[in-house]
Order: C-alpha cells, then sequence, then structure tokens
C-alpha cells in the first residue's frame, strides 16, 4: 500500500494550539503542502503575525520571523529585498492585515512587493476572545457589538481583495476558502500559484481564505463551515480579482 | 482497500472528518477519551473505506494518515 495522504514535512511535529474545528489548521497544512511540492523548503522565510497565528513560527520548518502588528508586509519587504532569492511569504489573520496592518498591506501591495501574503478572514478578532474585527459582518453579533453591528455607527466590513484589485501594483488577488473538500482543493491551486508567482518574479500576491471562527461564532465546527456558506460568501464573493498573466483581470 | 490510521493524540474531536466521509464509517469514539481530554475519532468499517482522503483533507490537526 502506498501513502496517499500524510502530514506534509515542511510542517514541525509540534501539536497546533488552535480551537478545535479552527481552519487555520487547514490553511497552515496547505501552506506546507505547496512549501513541499514547489521544493522550496530551504530557501522559504515566513512571517508571523499577531493574532490567533502568532504561534506560527512553531509550526512551520523554514525559517521565520516575528512581525509586530499589522507590519509582517513591511518586515517581508525588508527580507526579500535584502535577499531576493529567497521565498518570503506572510501569514496574517484579518485583525492583524485589515486592521493595524492596513497601512502596510495597501503600500506593499501599491509598491507590487515580490511577496506572498496568506490572508486569513475569520471576521472576528480570535485571540482576543471575540471582538468585532473590521471584516465583521452587518449585523454580527460579537462582543464588542453584542446587539449585532451597526453599520450606522460601526460602519461597513472591509473587503480587502476589492479594496486592493483597485491598485495597479498586485499581481494576483483571490478570495478562496476551505469549507469543504472542493474548496479546500481550489484553495491550495490558489496558495500555489500565489507562491509561484514569487519564484517567476511577478510580484505582489494575496490569497485570502475565508476561515472559520468556532469558538468566538459560538457554533459547532460544522456549523461554522456552514455558516460561511450562508453568510460570509454572499458579502465576500470568491474568486479572482487580479491576474497578472491576463486570464481575469479586475 | 484503504486503511486509515490515527494521531490519536492529536485529534481534538472536532468532528469535520466525521462529516466529509461519503462512506460514514468514521464517528467519535463514545468510550474513550485522549490524553487532551477530547474524544477521537474512530472507525466503523475499515473495510468500506475507498481512501478519498477526503477525512484528511478536511483534518485541521493532520490526525489522519491514509494508505491505499
Amino acid at each position: 500500500m502506498a501513502v496517499v495522504f500524510e502530514k506534509p514535512k515542511a510542517l514541525t511535529d509540534a501539536v497546533l494550539h488552535y480551537c478545535p474545528g479552527c481552519t487555520h489548521g487547514i490553511v497552515h497544512r496547505l501552506v506546507a503542502e505547496v512549501i513541499d511540492e514547489l521544493g522550496i523548503e530551504g530557501k522559504t522565510i515566513g512571517i508571523a503575525p499577531v493574532g490567533c497565528s502568532v504561534f506560527a513560527y512553531n509550526y512551520f520548518t523554514c525559517d521565520m520571523v516575528e512581525a509586530a502588528h499589522g507590519r509582517a508586509p513591511a518586515v517581508a519587504t525588508g527580507v526579500k529585498r535584502s535577499d531576493p532569492e529567497k521565498i518570503v511569504f506572510t501569514y496574517q489573520g484579518d485583525g492583524d492585515l485589515a486592521s493595524i496592518g492596513m497601512c502596510e498591506t495597501v503600500h506593499s501591495a501599491a509598491r507590487g512587493e515580490n511577496i506572498t501574503i496568506i490572508f486569513i478572514n475569520n471576521a472576528i478578532y480570535g485571540m482576543t476572545g471575540g471582538q468585532m474585527a473590521p471584516t465583521s459582518l452587518p449585523g454580527q453579533v460579537t462582543q464588542t457589538s453584542p446587539y449585532g453591528r451597526n453599520t450606522e455607527t460601526q460602519g461597513y466590513p472591509i473587503r480587502v481583495c476589492e479594496l486592493l484589485s483597485e491598485l495597479d501594483g498586485p499581481a494576483y488577488l483571490e478570495r478562496v476558502t476551505v469549507n469543504n473538500v472542493k474548496n479546500v482543493r481550489n484553495a491550495k491551486k490558489a496558495i500555489k500559484k500565489a507562491f509561484r508567482n514569487q519564484l517567476e518574479g511577478k510580484g505582489f500576491s494575496l490569497v485570502e481564505v475565508l476561515s472559520s471562527c468556532p469558538t468566538n461564532w459560538g457554533m459547532t465546527p460544522q456549523q461554522a463551515l456552514d455558516w460561511i456558506d450562508e453568510k460570509m460568501i454572499p458579502y465576500y464573493p470568491l474568486g479572482v480579482y487580479r491576474d497578472k498573466d491576463g486570464e481575469n483581470n479586475g | 482497500m484503504a486503511k486509515l490510521t490515527f494521531k490519536e493524540e492529536l485529534c481534538k474531536g472536532c468532528g469535520l472528518c466525521v462529516n466529509a466521509c461519503p462512506k460514514k464509517i468514521l464517528q467519535l469514539s463514545r468510550e474513550r477519551l485522549n490524553q487532551k481530554g477530547h474524544s477521537p475519532v474512530e472507525i466503523i468499517d475499515q473495510e468500506k473505506c475507498i481512501g478519498c482522503a477526503f477525512c484528511a483533507t478536511m483534518c485541521p490537526d493532520c490526525v489522519i494518515t491514509v494508505e491505499k
């Protein structure tokens, strides 16, 4: 018998600290599988964020740098420019990338830095206990919006892929999710393309992954995956928002 | 004939693999707990496994190894 599925080599043996059913684990695995398949483990440098995935540096076997909150794209810019032969990726959540780090995100995209960003959008601040995030949906109940997000006082969620697609800098922007087997496979294709773009020098690539937070959404893991289908995808449509290969521009 | 092996101590009992299985041959144990206190996944009928790896694809914790 041949092994058809096992843990990728680019993941360490450390036990993931994430809550049961958290899709961070799936996305970690997809990134590691892509690193394995492209054979770039020895020359990859990851940038860990602040948030639930702050311990990402314990889980990948490649070199990792821990950035200050939201500053991962700035650190990635520095690492990539000082050693352009390295493959540099950041792994960031929505509180990190779309709130405190929005400036770094937008400007690294505008500069078209040749880096890869994996953006986990779970519509909530996970690590700090479920506060409202810039990506929380209208009406969504969180710790800091107990009556649901009121768009009159709290504004509207930010669609990061659409926002960045207005810039000329990015080479590749796609939104995927991991809430069923088919979508996990599509997500892996997108992540692989984002890494390959960097290998080919095409420039800034960002993959937004709609992710679940069963603990802070107050749901079972399966209910949370269904909630992505029912609530998140209608507000955050999946698809390619920029592809400089010319297949699907804008 | 396919074979599943589980790293039981990594399992958090989230049940995503149970829901992903097209043959419905996985369940969370009703009798055992692992060291973390979760009910680990177990296979009911190994003979019916087709080795599709849907369970392993949905597992966030790399618990499952699939051989075929």
